[in-house]
């Protein structure tokens, strides 16, 4: 390890939720692969594909998860030679020192967003603010004390001496050029779109291109293209401000709320997804044990379920979060680096929120379990000799899949949603992860200042209605498409 | 039927003895007393003299399951199995970190919960029916649209987002009613009020758009034209023959619910500084006082499963088809 970071100039870290959401990715990937063999799959993926609101809600998904995916990538960086150097300097030709590994875990997400993560403030500062959000007392040159506004260090650092004047001139032309770049972007991700739909199609380039921008393909492309427009703006205009402005203010501790708020995407995707992942194999395959099996082994799995259904939810997850926590705080050794340990919490907190909630799919899972065991082909297949497993693998399983799917787009806005409630009560992630609820929570303090500080309440609450409304509308058109009741 | 509620109570004891055998587990298993001695009094000043001490209080230096020291009976109560987990099935919790008796506190603290909550289930039960019976009545028009559209971002605002926004316009900026606080008798209203009206407005998206799906699953139905064929008005087909008949859906999901309200809530209450069950368990978590919240997920799966029988009887009284046997 230490020699691919001596060449790297960092050593890759790879937590495990990282590890998981990318199995998660591969997962996706590889059913979407078998999902274009099969028919039926086909036709109801196509069926989310033809309704607008599916489009659309999928294309700011993406987005989102584009984000979380790259704060997956962490590493720790080398810390620069020079301060242990200084020392040792004298002995030329000695042997370099082993390079020393910095304690933090950072993220791609952190070395793309390294302006708004290494320029912080003092304090509070507002949405394009040019100084602090309070008085300070600063010494002027004749040596009196003033009670002012202090300038900000970076935030509109670049407008020089009269910020009030120039700052309206300088945003407006920086967003009408980010505009520009966007509506540019938009029109190369439109040309290629038109382009593959435009082959095979048997029709002129013309018709294609016209077809997409009047609605009329069969797929919902106009939609997921409106949406690309928008996210593209947003994104362009917050690129060209981000470095020179506070877009959306400092917290407390100066932090940018940009930063922090594109940072705790990736924390609501990894409780979002892997919550489903880690009890869905548990469900599945209690579920269909209790629904085929039946005799003792239901009675068994319909006792745990009802043993930990009676249970109100919040109040166990908050008795096996305090105990992971005594547990974490007992075993300091396990764990290198502070980044681990808060990985260790959310995934922990992962396996909770699953434990609670695998009840609900298995009890599904069971009852469909019961109809299909039933049904000629399965009683056919008994018949000529087949085994239990193999008639599970090949005749019940895939026939189940869409409910473990819809359970999975279902569950996803209200654990997203619960993460932030979890970590106001005080048993979500760890205090020093910064997700929704982290902020949520330090927000709430500074509603009761004077004059309030809005904006990190504002922030956490576009980003978060935004996720969650997409992953709303996506779960229902999901389970419209799949949910054969529904057709 | 009273047979039917003895068998009902009988299936409960297993369990509860299976929530009791849990919770042990989650908390003198998992972790042993020793740990939360630690973790309680600081891992820095934890000496081994200073952990005795923290059990000896607690009551938690005994054997877990025998107690070799004693003799006869007391070798099986004299345990930290019997004396924690075992006497919650007489009620009885000890005593919370703070020295208080948890029976004596939960039973102070169910007013104020009950005074919150069965308002706020009362008032949301019949707003979101309502709100459901009115998209119904307007089904595949615009207005159905637009209120399922509005159903769905409501839903996709978390609520602490409500209760923050409602206590900034309503108590801060309008200076209605006190952001937060509890007076005892008919004083409370004026700080019940906000609450209330936020938990309904917080939840009408959600389970407007579920009573909706079973209403249209119901209107479809046969019986449903027929009273339209005979003449009677759309409102009087939706309240008094599509309403009555989608009562054991509703049902099964409300009335489960009802005894949990003894519980509170715990956001509302610990943001509004109601003294009631759901800000006391939020204190409990927060000083990790175990005992407590023990205590409160024991009485929560005796609600729920007390809910599960209301639900059975509730079916009895809603559709006279169904007998208990």
């Amino acid at each position: 390890m230490s020699t691919s970071s001596g060449i790297l100039g960092f050593q890759p870290v790879v937590l495990w939720t990282d590890a998981l959401l990318f199995v998660l990715v591969a997962l996706a990937l590889l059913s979407a692969l078998r999902a274009r063999t099969q028919a039926p799959l086909r036709a109801a993926w196509r069926k989310v594909g033809r309704r607008p609101a599916g489009m659309a809600a999928a294309t700011v998904l993406l987005a989102f998860l584009a984000v979380g995916l790259v704060d997956s990538l962490h590493y720790r960086p080398l810390l620069p030679a020079v301060e242990r150097g200084a020392g040792a300097g004298a002995e030329a030709g000695s042997a370099p020192a082993a390079p020393v590994l910095s304690t933090e875990v950072l993220s791609a997400l952190d070395a793309l967003l390294a302006p708004l993560r290494v320029r912080t403030e003092k304090t509070y500062s507002a949405p394009f603010a040019w100084t602090l959000y309070q008085r300070e007392t600063v010494e002027t040159a004749a040596g009196g004390q003033v009670r002012e506004y202090p300038r900000l260090a970076h935030g509109a650092a670049h407008l020089g001496a009269d910020p009030a004047a120039a700052r309206a001139g300088d945003v407006g032309l920086r967003v009408g050029k980010a505009l520009v770049q966007a509506a540019l972007a938009w029109l190369f991700a439109f040309l290629v779109l038109a382009s593959l739909v435009w082959r095979g199609s048997g029709l002129r380039w013309g018709e294609v291109a016209l077809a997409i921008l009047a609605g009329r393909t069969v797929l919902a492309w106009r939609a997921a293209l409106v949406t690309l427009a928008a996210l593209l703006a947003v994104v362009a205009v917050c690129v060209e401000l981000a470095p020179l402005y506070h877009v959306l203010g400092t917290d407390k501790v100066g932090q940018d709320v940009l930063y922090l708020a594109l940072k705790s995407v990736r924390t609501a995707l990894v409780i979002g997804t892997l919550t489903t992942l880690v009890m869905m194999p548990f469900a599945v395959a209690l579920g269909i044990a209790a629904g085929y099996l039946g005799g003792w082994v239901d009675d068994a799995v319909q006792y745990v379920y009802t043993v930990l259904n009676a249970i109100p939810g919040v109040l166990l997850i908050a008795a096996a979060v305090l105990m992971m926590q005594v547990v974490i705080d007992t075993h300091p050794q396990w764990f290198d680096t502070a980044a681990e340990r808060s990985d260790a919490r959310l995934l922990a907190l992962c396996f909770i929120l699953g434990i609670t909630s695998w009840t609900g799919l298995a009890r599904l899972l069971r009852g469909e379990t019961l109809k299909l065991r039933e049904l000629e082909y399965v009683q056919a297949a008994r018949a000529f000799g087949v085994r239990t497993p193999a008639i599970l693998r090949r005749h019940i399983l895939p026939n189940l899949m869409h409910i473990v799917l819809i359970a999975l787009v279902m569950d996803f806005s209200g654990l997203v949603l619960a993460e932030a409630v979890l970590s106001y009560v005080g048993i979500g992630v760890d205090p020093s992860t910064i997700s929704f609820g982290t902020m949520i929570n330090m927000a709430r303090a500074e509603l009761a200042r004077e004059p309030m500080v809005w904006w990190s309440l504002a922030a956490a609450f576009a980003f978060m209605f935004v996720l969650v409304l997409a992953a709303n509308l996506f779960a229902d058109v999901v389970r419209d498409a799949f949910d054969p009741r529904r057709a | 039927m009273l047979a039917y509620l003895l068998r009902r109570l009988l299936y409960a004891v297993p369990i509860l003895i299976g929530v009791n055998l849990l919770t042990f587990v989650l908390f003198f298993v998992v972790n042993s007393p020793d740990d939360m001695a630690r973790m309680h009094i600081g891992v820095k000043r934890a000496t081994p003299e200073a952990i005795e001490r923290w059990k000896a209080e607690r009551g938690y230096d005994r054997p877990m399951f025998l107690n070799d020291a004693a003799s006869g009976s007391a070798r099986f109560t004299e345990t930290i199995f019997f004396d924690k987990s075992l006497r919650m099935f007489a009620l009885e919790f000890g005593r919370a970190d703070d020295g208080r008796d948890i029976g004596q506190e939960i039973r102070d603290r169910m007013g104020p919960s009950l005074a919150i909550a069965l308002p706020t289930f009362l008032l949301s039960l019949a707003v979101s029916i309502s709100f459901a019976l009115l998209l119904v009545f307007f089904r595949a028009t615009y207005l159905d649209f637009w209120g399922v559209v509005l159903c769905v971002a409501m839903m996709s605002i978390s609520s602490l987002f409500y209760i923050i926004g409602g206590q900034w316009l309503v108590s801060k900026l309008w200076a209605l009613v006190p952001i937060s606080g509890y007076a005892p008798g008919l004083d409370a209203a004026r700080f019940l009020v906000l609450p209330v009206l936020i938990s309904v407005i917080a939840g009408i998206g959600s389970s407007a758009r579920w009573y909706r799906t079973i209403f249209l699953e119901e209107i479809s139905k046969d019986y449903v034209r027929t009273a339209r064929a005979k003449g009677l008005s759309e409102l009087a087909v939706l309240f008094r023959h599509v309403l009555r008949n989608a009562l054991i859906p509703i049902l099964t999901g409300v009335v489960v619910v009802i005894p949990l309200l003894f519980m509170g809530s715990l956001l509302v209450e610990s943001f509004f500084a109601i003294p009631g069950l759901g800000s006391y368990t939020i204190d409990a978590i927060n000083a990790q006082d175990f005992a407590v919240v023990r205590a409160m997920v024991f009485i929560g799966s005796v609600l729920y499963i007390v809910g599960l029988m209301l639900t059975d009887l509730s079916y009895t009284l809603a559709d006279p088809r169904v007998r208990l046997q």
